[in-house]
């Protein structure tokens, strides 16, 4: 392990250390919130007891169902509209523009539409990953030198197997950050969506526990969703890093 | 040597249509140019004179606005023949792509069998002085090595003109007079033809059997300069006092053109 | 004389390109209404409202004075945490630009923090600062002040060492040096993090009014939809889309201007 890891270890865990303190000497109320041992206590309670398995299932089924759906949806409408190029200008606008808008507000009609169920869920987080995916798909097709369209044609290659032979695989570290950006959105958008108003899941049990006064199980429970998307996200993040390294970029 | 014709300019002009309200533009010629097959001819020109439109069209990257375009006795139009190699000035390995998988890209699509992929994957890059980096990436070399995995993966379709669109132009000055000498090297070992596109005028100097020095756009051919040199040739003869004179009399040809391309009209004598 | 007469050419021409583009631009948006009205009539009244019904619902809500506490409630809580947001940002942003070690110690974190879902911490947010607007800044704050620190971070750290140097040979002061060379070069990234911490801003103040809040646009919308008064609900929504798409396409004119300069 390399100094800066160890450094930055030793910054979480000093800041989880100072949270314990202050939660231990009473600075931090016990009804604001609980020491971070304890959470990881009733942590390991709940998943024994399988309540956090029951939850886990139902919100990553439907996170995984949002950034399959993203990605394939994303990447293919990125390729289309980068074939055109003036559609391309015309939608840039509203691309850039697209996450200033505060989608969850369109989750509670989309409740009333579609009723309680899970689609809801999957559309905000859908909504909320594909656009991530259009606009890197379009980036990466954009960084694609000229010159390599060249090398295709001294080698005799068509349209599609340029495109499959040399363009995607150019673009794959670009495409793989609109993946990596896919599932941290889907997981934001379907752990909100659960959180606002949703049949289940874990956004719902920590709301639930919130309006229940149980400070264990909520702590618990927040604890356990940001290690998992942690741990999910940083994974994503170092595997693109070796993309782009391997890329030279 | 022999002066056996191998490509053949014919009056080629090229313009570009216009776009975005830009009249068009006239970028070259109309030029005459007969290759010798096994000579090392170069072009120099200041910028933006048509230099690497001239190669593009050669290529069949593009096919000539009016005029012919022949290789081999086949004409050329807009159509990349077989037998021509080209390596550009960008680097276009392919970073995806270990160094030896670079080099046997154009055999696989080729559908050769493996073991000789292998033989002149193999050879090529003993030649350019890549074997010990065969699993490399190119992302872990340096500029002239990258340049180098483009020649091999050229050099390996066994290429009888070979084009070359200011290779080292992005290297610094020591290291481009080492590539010269490999360029040399490959020319004499192969036999091939060689276009070198540059805007050194040492380095066309040293390389070539001929030089044609190129006007301002639109890019005319002013003069072809025959060196002379002898087929076994390096580096070592910008020691010489010919070489100087060469260069010389390059830039004096290219010295008002070049003015002109900066945007000083007219020039100054 | 041919040179004057190609120079008007292209200016008709880059004239007839721009009307052509905001044409395009005017295309999608009639394509977006459009679609609107086709969900619209396969899925009645009750669940989406016409495009027309929406806007005069729009029109009536903003003519009456009972929606403009809630619209500015909404703005004040956003323009709160967006200045919490960029002076955190902007002084963390700067020492970790400035300061290799701790920049390359926080990268990665920043990184994390950017994509959790933050969501998960309201709770606390509540638990800290009551029901009240307190919670929705700093809901809002939270949102906003990564992207600002990431850009600023950023920038900072890549501000070419030649600027600085030259600084020097020039024998500028300190604050000769900060207002004259760092704030110009880093003025675009910094933009460019308003924008993206804009955004974000206001999707967490947003979430914030969702979720226990008795006041402002996202209370608007939750209130609506207990009313079954769809119409009400989406012209809501559409005042607050509205309103984001404006603001933001302004500050990306400003950050495309900037970033066109450097």
């Amino acid at each position: 392990m390399n100094r800066l890891t160890l450094i930055r270890l030793g910054v979480i865990v000093a800041f989880f250390g100072l949270l314990e303190i202050l939660c231990r000497t009473g600075v931090i109320s016990p009804f604001t919130m609980i020491p971070p041992s304890e959470m990881a206590i009733e942590l390991w309670a709940l998943i024994v007891s399988g309540e956090v398995a029951r939850g886990m299932r139902q919100t990553l089924g439907n996170v995984a169902v949002a950034c399959i759906l993203a990605i394939t949806v994303g990447f293919a409408v990125g390729a289309g509209v980068h074939a055109l190029p003036r559609l391309r200008r015309a939608l840039d606008p509203f691309l850039t523009t697209y996450y200033a808008v505060p989608f969850f507000v369109f989750y509670p009609l989309l409740v009333f539409i579609f009723g309680m169920n899970n689609f809801p869920m999957i559309m905000i987080g859908f909504l909320f990953a594909v656009v991530a995916m259009i606009i890197n798909t379009l980036n990466g097709l954009d960084k694609i030198p000229r010159v390599y369209r060249k090398v295709a044609r001294m080698h005799h290659m068509g349209r599609a197997k340029t495109a499959l032979l040399i363009e995607l695989p150019y673009a794959i570290p670009n495409l793989f950050t609109g993946v990596k950006l896919a599932v941290a959105y889907s997981f934001i958008g379907v752990i909100a969506a659960e959180f606002i108003l949703a049949p289940g899941g874990l956004g719902y049990a920590i709301s639930f526990a919130y309006d229940n006064f149980d400070n264990e199980t909520m702590y618990a429970l927040m604890l356990f969703i940001l290690v998992l998307v942690t741990i999910i996200n940083m994974s994503l993040h170092a595997y693109e890093q070796r993309l782009l390294r391997r890329q030279g970029r | 040597m022999s002066h056996e014709v191998h490509a053949r300019l014919e009056g080629v002009t090229r313009v570009y249509p216009a776009v975005a309200g830009n009249p068009p533009v006239h970028a070259l010629g109309p030029i005459d140019l007969d290759l010798r097959k096994g000579e090392f001819f170069s072009i120099v020109g200041p910028s933006g004179c048509g230099k690497s439109t001239c190669m593009d069209v050669l290529a069949g990257l593009a096919a000539p606005t009016e005029g012919n375009v022949w290789f081999e006795d086949k004409r050329v139009h807009g159509n990349v023949p077989d037998g021509i190699g080209a390596v550009f000035q960008e680097d276009a390995s392919f970073p995806w792509l270990t160094v030896e998988d670079n080099a046997a890209f154009g055999l696989r699509r080729a559908g050769v069998d493996a073991a000789e992929i292998r033989r002149r994957v193999d050879y090529a890059l003993g030649f350019v002085g890549l074997k010990d980096f065969a699993k490399a990436y190119p992302a872990q070399l340096s500029g002239g090595m990258r340049q180098r995995v483009c020649i091999a993966r050229t050099l390996v379709l066994q290429p009888r003109l070979i084009l070359l669109d200011e290779p080292f132009g992005a290297l610094d000055a020591q290291t481009r007079l080492l590539m010269g000498d490999e360029l040399l090297k490959l020319w004499r070992e192969t036999g091939a033809t060689v276009l070198l596109i540059t805007h050194a005028l040492d380095e066309a100097a040293m390389l070539s059997d001929r030089i044609g020095a190129m006007s301002a756009r639109p890019g005319r051919f002013l003069e072809t300069v025959e060196t002379g040199w002898s087929r076994d040739r390096d580096s070592r003869m910008l020691e010489g006092e010919t070489f100087g004179h060469i260069t010389g009399r390059l830039w004096q040809m290219l010295r008002s053109e070049s003015q002109r391309a900066m945007g000083h009209e007219g020039g100054v004598a | 004389m041919a040179g004057t007469q190609t120079a008007y050419s292209r200016k008709d021409h880059e004239r007839a390109e721009r009307l052509r583009y905001f044409g395009d631009v005017a295309l999608v948006i009639v394509g977006i209404v459009v679609v609107w009205q086709i969900l619209h009539m396969l899925a009645g009244d009750v669940a989406i409202s016409s495009p027309l019904a929406t806007a005069i619902r729009a029109g009536e809500l903003l003519g009456s004075a009972s929606f403009w506490p809630h619209a500015a409630e909404t703005a004040k809580a956003l323009v709160y945490a967006l200045i919490i947001a960029l002076l955190i940002g902007i002084g963390v942003g700067t020492w970790l630009g400035a300061h290799k070690l701790s920049g390359a110690v926080a990268e990665p974190i920043l990184v994390a923090l950017y994509s959790l879902p933050k969501i998960t911490l309201y709770p606390l947010i509540l638990l800290v600062f009551g029901l009240g607007i307190e919670a929705k800044i700093a809901f809002g704050a939270i949102h906003g002040v990564i992207p600002v620190t990431i850009f600023t971070m950023n920038a900072v750290k890549n501000i070419n060492r030649v600027f600085l140097r030259s600084a020097r040979v020039m024998k500028l002061t300190a604050m000769q040096t900060a207002t004259r060379i760092l704030l110009p070069a880093t003025m675009p990234e910094i933009v460019s993090g308003l924008r993206v911490g804009f955004s974000l801003t206001l999707l967490g103040v947003v979430i914030g009014e969702l979720f226990s809040s008795h006041r402002g646009m996202g209370f608007l919308v939750m209130r609506a939809i207990g009313l079954h008064d769809v119409s009400t609900m989406m012209a809501v929504t559409l005042i607050l889309a509205v309103a984001a798409v404006a603001i933001s396409s302004i500050l990306l004119y400003i950050d495309n201007r900037l970033h066109r300069r450097v």
